[in-house]
Formats: C-alpha cells, sequence, structure tokens
C-alpha cells in the first residue's frame, strides 16, 4: 500500500516539473476569477457613494504624517488622565473600608478568639493586608483603564496604531505587525506573546517575544500612576501636579516604546538578522463600540482576571513578607539583613534595599511591588504606627503613602529610578514561562529575561550617577 | 415595511425553532457533532462564537485577535454541537502558525460542518478562502455577516444567488446585534444532519493544461483513498510541493 502512495507523490512531482514553476500563481489566478465572477452577479454597490465618507474622512487624519503620532499621544493621555484623577476618591474609600475599619475589626476579633499573635500576625497583617492593599489600590485605575481601552479597541483605533508604526518597525527590522502585539502588551505581556503568532517570520516573531516586556503591563502602570503621583506631582505646583503625572507616565511608556525600536534594532542587526517581510494590514471600518456590553466584559474578562491573579499572588507574598520581617536571625529579621546587604548596590543604582528586596519577592506578579515596598519600608524606618513588624499602615491616600516613603528615604530621584526599573527588568513569571512555551527555546527564554534587567540596571546607574553630578 | 415584521424568511419556516437553542459555554464534552468557524480576519468570527456559545471570549476591532483554537459547545434540538473558533486567515496556502492552525482543522479535524464568516462588504476579498474551504470540504454555510455595515456602505449582496453560485446554504447576519443567529443555527443543524446537502464550487477558471495534470493525480488520489472529499484539493497541493500534505499522506493521515 505504501507504494501507491510513493506513486502518487511521484505522479506529482512529474506534472510538476512539466508544468513549469508558475502553478502557485495560476491557481491564485483562478481563485481570483472566480471570485470576481461571483461577485459580479451577486453584489451591487451603490458606486457613486461608495465607502463610508467618514470612515475616510477620520483614517485621513488619525493616520497622516502629521497628526497620527500627536492623537495618539493625546488619546493615551486622556485615557491616562481619566485613570488617574478619576481612581484617587474610589481608592481613598476603599482604602478607608479595607485598611480602617475591616483590619482592625478583625484584629479585635482574633483577640477575643485567643489567636496566638503570630497566627493572627501571619493572617492577618500578612495575608489579609496585603490582598486588602492590592484591591485598593488596583481595582479603581483597573475598573477605569480597561473599559476605556477596550472601548479604543472595538472602535477599531488599535490598527491604525499599528499602521502608524509600522514603518518604525520595519526601520527597526521587524515586522510591522509588532505594533499588535505590542498593543496587547499594554494590557498583559503573556498575552502579547501569545499573539506574536500572527507573526509568521520566526526571526521577526522572535524580536516580537523578546521585546515585548518594553511594553508597560497593567501590572505595572498602577505602579507608575501612583509614583508619578505622589513625587512628580508634588514638585510641581499644585494646579499642574495631575498633568505632570501624566506626562511622566506617557514619559515612561513612550520611553519603551523607544527601548522596543532600539532592541529590536540591535536584535535585528546582531544576532537575529534577515530580511524584512511586508504583509498587508487591513484597516477595518470604525464601528460603534457598544458601550455597555464592552464595560461588562472589559470588567469580567479583564479588571476582575487580573485584580484575581494579584491577589492569589499577594496572598502568599504577604505571608512571605511577614515571615521574613518576624523570623529572626541574630538581633535582626531576614528581611532587615536582605534589605541590608543590597542597599549598597540599591543606593548605586538609586534605589534602595528595600526596592530590590520588593522585585525580588515580587516576581509571580509586578502588581505586589508597591505594597511590598510600603511594608517593607515600615519595617526598617521602624515606624510605629501600633502594630507590628512587616505589617502595612493604614494608607488613606496617596499622600500618606508619600509619607512613609518619604521617611524611608526616598527622593526623587528614587521615584524616577523606580519608574525606570518598572519599565526595564525582568517579566513576571507568568510571562517568562509563557516565553518558553512559545519558543521552547531555553536560551532566547534567558535572553528574554535577562536582556531588560541588565538595560534596567545600566539604566538606572547612569541616570543616577548623572544626578548625583548636579 | 413587511421587513420589521419578520426580520427573515425563516422565521416563518416551520423548522425555525430559536427556544430549541442550550447555549452549553465550555462543556465540549461527548458532543454529537463538530463545528469548525473560520473566515477572514476581522469578520466577527469570536462574536460569532460568543452568540452561538454564551461564552465571552474576548473580541476586539482588529485582524488577529484570535492565535489560537477556541472551543465551546451549544445544544440544539437535542443534538449537541461543539464550536471550534479558528484563527482568522487569508488564505490556507501560506505558511503562518496562525493559517496553519485554521488550515489543519478544517483538513484533518474533519468537521461536521465549516461556518465560512464573510464580512458582506468585503465579499470579494473574503471569497479567495471561501472558494479553498470549498475545496476542501462538502459540508459548509456561509455567514454573511456584519449586514449592517454593508448596509451602511450601500454594499447589497443577493444571497440566493450567492447561495446558488457558491453550492452552499447562506445566511445573512449582523452577530454584534444578535441577528441572523437563529437562522444559523438552524441552517448548521439542517447540515449536519444531512438534510439540506451542499454542492460547494469548485474552482473553475484553471487553464486546461493545468487542468488536466490536476485531473490525472487527482484521480489518481480517488483510487488510491476512495473516501476522501477533496482529492482535487490535495492533488493541487501536491502539485504545489505542499511539504505538510505528503507527510500526511505518507503518514497515512488521509485513511478513513
Amino acid at each position: 500500500m505504501k507504494d501507491s502512495v510513493e506513486d502518487i507523490i511521484e505522479l506529482s512531482n512529474d506534472l510538476r516539473w512539466k508544468m513549469g514553476g508558475d502553478f502557485h500563481d495560476h491557481i491564485t489566478e483562478s481563485i481570483y476569477a472566480d471570485a470576481s465572477e461571483i461577485v459580479e452577479a451577486t453584489v451591487t454597490t451603490d458606486s457613486r457613494k461608495g465607502r463610508n465618507a467618514v470612515d475616510v474622512t477620520i483614517d485621513r487624519i488619525v493616520t497622516s504624517r502629521k497628526w497620527g503620532f500627536p492623537i495618539m499621544f493625546l488619546v493615551l493621555g486622556v485615557v491616562l488622565w481619566l485613570t488617574i484623577i478619576g481612581a484617587n476618591y474610589p481608592s481613598g474609600l476603599l482604602a478607608e473600608l479595607l485598611l480602617d475599619s475591616i483590619h482592625p475589626a478583625l484584629k479585635s476579633g482574633a483577640a477575643s478568639l485567643h489567636f496566638p499573635w503570630w497566627l493572627s500576625g501571619f493572617l492577618i497583617d500578612g495575608v489579609y493586608l496585603a490582598l486588602a492593599w492590592v484591591i485598593a489600590v488596583m481595582l479603581p485605575p483597573m475598573a477605569i483603564f480597561f473599559p476605556l481601552f477596550t472601548l479604543l479597541e472595538d472602535f477599531g483605533y488599535l490598527p491604525r496604531v499599528a499602521f502608524n508604526l509600522d514603518n518604525l518597525f520595519k526601520k527597526a527590522g521587524a515586522h510591522g505587525k509588532q505594533a499588535l502585539t505590542m498593543s496587547m502588551g499594554f494590557g498583559c505581556n503573556a498575552a502579547g506573546v501569545v499573539a506574536t503568532r500572527i507573526i509568521d517570520s520566526p526571526r521577526e516573531r522572535l524580536i516580537a517575544i523578546i521585546t515585548n516586556n518594553f511594553s508597560l503591563c497593567n501590572g505595572r502602570w498602577p505602579t507608575q500612576i501612583l509614583i508619578a503621583t505622589i513625587f512628580v506631582g508634588a514638585v510641581v505646583p499644585k494646579a499642574l501636579s495631575g498633568t505632570a503625572a501624566v506626562l511622566s507616565v506617557i514619559g515612561i511608556a513612550v520611553l519603551g516604546m523607544a527601548f522596543m525600536f532600539t532592541s529590536s534594532w540591535l536584535l535585528s542587526k546582531t544576532v537575529l538578522k534577515g530580511q524584512v517581510s511586508t504583509f498587508n494590514l487591513e484597516l477595518p471600518p470604525y464601528r460603534p463600540p457598544r458601550f455597555w456590553k464592552t464595560l461588562y466584559t472589559s470588567l469580567i474578562d479583564r479588571t476582575l482576571i487580573v485584580l484575581w491573579r494579584a491577589i492569589v499572588f499577594a496572598a502568599p507574598a504577604g505571608a512571605v513578607i511577614w515571615l521574613i520581617s518576624n523570623i529572626m536571625i541574630g538581633d535582626h529579621s531576614i528581611a532587615y539583613w536582605m534589605i541590608n546587604s543590597l542597599d549598597g548596590f540599591g543606593w548605586l543604582i538609586g534605589l534602595n534595599g528595600v526596592i530590590l528586596v520588593a522585585y525580588i519577592v515580587a516576581i509571580p506578579a509586578n502588581e505586589i511591588v508597591i505594597p511590598t515596598v510600603l511594608m517593607l519600608t515600615v519595617l526598617v524606618t521602624g515606624m510605629s504606627g501600633g502594630e507590628g513588624a512587616g505589617v502595612m499602615f493604614e494608607l488613606d491616600s496617596a499622600n500618606a503613602t508619600g509619607e512613609i516613603l518619604k521617611a524611608g528615604g526616598w527622593t526623587l530621584l528614587t521615584a524616577v529610578n523606580l519608574m525606570l526599573f518598572s519599565l526595564l527588568h525582568n517579566p513576571c513569571s507568568t510571562t517568562i514561562y509563557t516565553i518558553y512555551r512559545e519558543t521552547k527555546s531555553a536560551k532566547w527564554t534567558a535572553v528574554a529575561t535577562l536582556m531588560p534587567l541588565i538595560m534596567g540596571f545600566v539604566v538606572t546607574f547612569l541616570v543616577a550617577q548623572v544626578w548625583r553630578l548636579f | 415595511m413587511e421587513k420589521n415584521v419578520v426580520s427573515s424568511a425563516c422565521e416563518v419556516c416551520p423548522q425555525y425553532n430559536p427556544d430549541g437553542l442550550k447555549k452549553l459555554g465550555v462543556n465540549v464534552e461527548n458532543t454529537d457533532y463538530v463545528v469548525a468557524l473560520a473566515g477572514n480576519p476581522n469578520t466577527g468570527k469570536s462574536t460569532v462564537f460568543n452568540a452561538l456559545t454564551g461564552l465571552r471570549q474576548h473580541t476586539g476591532n482588529w485582524p488577529g485577535k484570535t492565535v489560537t483554537r477556541a472551543e465551546g459547545a451549544f445544544g440544539y434540538n437535542d443534538k449537541t454541537y461543539k464550536l471550534v473558533d479558528l484563527p482568522g486567515t487569508y488564505s490556507l496556502l501560506s505558511t503562518s502558525e496562525d493559517e496553519e492552525v485554521a488550515r489543519n482543522f478544517i483538513l484533518f479535524g474533519k468537521p461536521d460542518v465549516t461556518v465560512i464568516v464573510v464580512d458582506a462588504g468585503r465579499l470579494e476579498r473574503n471569497l479567495n478562502l471561501v472558494l479553498q474551504i470549498l475545496e476542501i470540504t462538502d459540508k459548509a454555510v456561509l455567514c454573511l455577516n456584519l449586514m449592517d455595515e454593508a448596509k451602511r456602505n450601500h454594499v447589497e449582496v443577493n444571497e440566493r444567488a450567492l447561495a446558488k453560485r457558491l453550492g452552499v446554504p447562506v445566511v445573512a447576519a449582523s452577530a454584534r446585534f444578535n441577528k441572523g443567529i437563529p437562522e444559523l443555527i438552524d441552517v448548521i443543524s439542517q447540515v449536519a444532519t444531512g438534510k439540506i446537502a451542499c454542492k460547494p464550487h469548485r474552482i473553475t477558471n484553471v487553464p486546461k493544461h493545468i487542468n488536466d495534470a490536476v485531473k490525472k493525480l487527482s484521480d489518481q488520489i480517488k483510487q488510491r483513498f476512495p473516501n476522501v472529499p477533496n482529492s482535487r484539493w490535495i492533488a493541487f497541493r501536491l502539485l504545489d510541493g505542499d511539504q505538510r500534505i505528503i507527510e500526511a499522506l505518507r503518514e497515512g493521515e488521509f485513511e478513513l
């Protein structure tokens, strides 16, 4: 039976040889000829009116050379501004509820049930507080940012962004569709890495995978927004503080894009050399977003799922933080020793030991960096809020957060470098695992993990040195 | 003005039965039939998928959103259907990963029905993929989606003439607004159960010398594999030197 299959293959080789090389073109032409015959017989278009005039006009503006980029930044700015301004009030309310009311109630409840100190510390000061913090800080900005982003996506703006950026990606030796995977990365890097499957050339796909981490993901937006609000907003007059915070966050996002282009270019000039492939990018029609449906699905699909992930990672992290702050080695806690040993290196790159320890604890999820930083800062400064070591403060506002951080020796440099480091460090463990699954290569996974981390060290080091010169 | 009362002829058909629909979400075990959802990027496949299964697979207005297969299920008139949402592709002739996922599923997954979702306003471009799929499978339904946008852009499609030309049922829909979905379900079930027989269009405008070669090869394939419905398409791919198809032949993937 095997032979008859080989006969078929041989016959096909034979026939292909006789036909010459243009078989593929002939078939494609036949299909197009059939298609146009069918369309002629079944479709009528009012040629006087043609494509919807509104769509054409919008496209002419948002993809124009002159206005394309300014509009892109404006849209991003408006979305971030609404997020920052809008999230303040509900964040305060949630903090009041979860931290000021429920936390003491839980503590006294545990006391009346005669919990041993370590159990109530571990559960309530460790696990519960980390959860409460993540919810209070992350839920409001996400509940605003994701629906807005989804509305834009639904409307059809993302392919226009890709269209605008296509040229830059090509110049960087990468695939134009990387603009789309980059946009996905702004939501979640793991999703962005999976989305690179739309890129057919393995070389360009690898570039897109390795550099996706330069898209600020939703785990990092809240960090950026919070730090920008506290520190950057504080150095300008009050009336301008919101604007300054928005601009600095946009600055970081744009810097991330610059890093993406530069590293794509470097990769395509060195280890991943090759031709740039061309492709057709279809600009879909603008569709009026279905507002309520979009709101609902983006709340369910994105906000709650991301929040859930943060909670799942925050609970054990809270426990770990409490443990390392309360288990003593010699005279001091484990956390103290870790922070102390990393302080020197931290200072060198304009950060501090607390931030570095927080990033080690936060490898599973970027979302918990800020809560961890706060808990550890409270620990090392020995600030007393009436609670024990490794317990988070009652943070009813961004101001209170700022107070703690300033007491921990933070300066504007620390804030700026934290924002930079939050952009430039290793991807979270989920993304690393996804990269491994997609590339099936330990080598490229290591490159994708370490390259941004090294860049982060170099950039923060340089910024710190230049800053200290003045 | 009748149109406002009865939105389509199917609603007065005795077989119309919107209450028979059960959205089964992700419960895809042991279904009676397998339905594939194919089409160009950004034609609303995921929206159709969600409308049928009651799932909320994320949809987005940009081409290439679905890169992997999503699966869901629905029940209709005591039968259960597994629905597979394939990545959107312009063609099945090239080699990127998302196109392979779509091609391999239609070819080797042998779905009972393949629903091809097309953008009614961009029919000509979409037909490229439609005609290729109709070469592969006998059982297909054309879902003429985005009818609302086509109307807005002053494009009108004669559904009956199209169905006749393509040899498969055509259902007009605006899945975003749930229009045409009940009709689509009904047609899917009728094709799956064999109540509607398809005679899919096969590519005609092939130059004579090529057609002769294809015929010769396809006859030999038919002789060896009497049960494959798409010997002609396999011949096309072999003549194009498609390694994956050669491998499939050698591995016996076309044996039934």
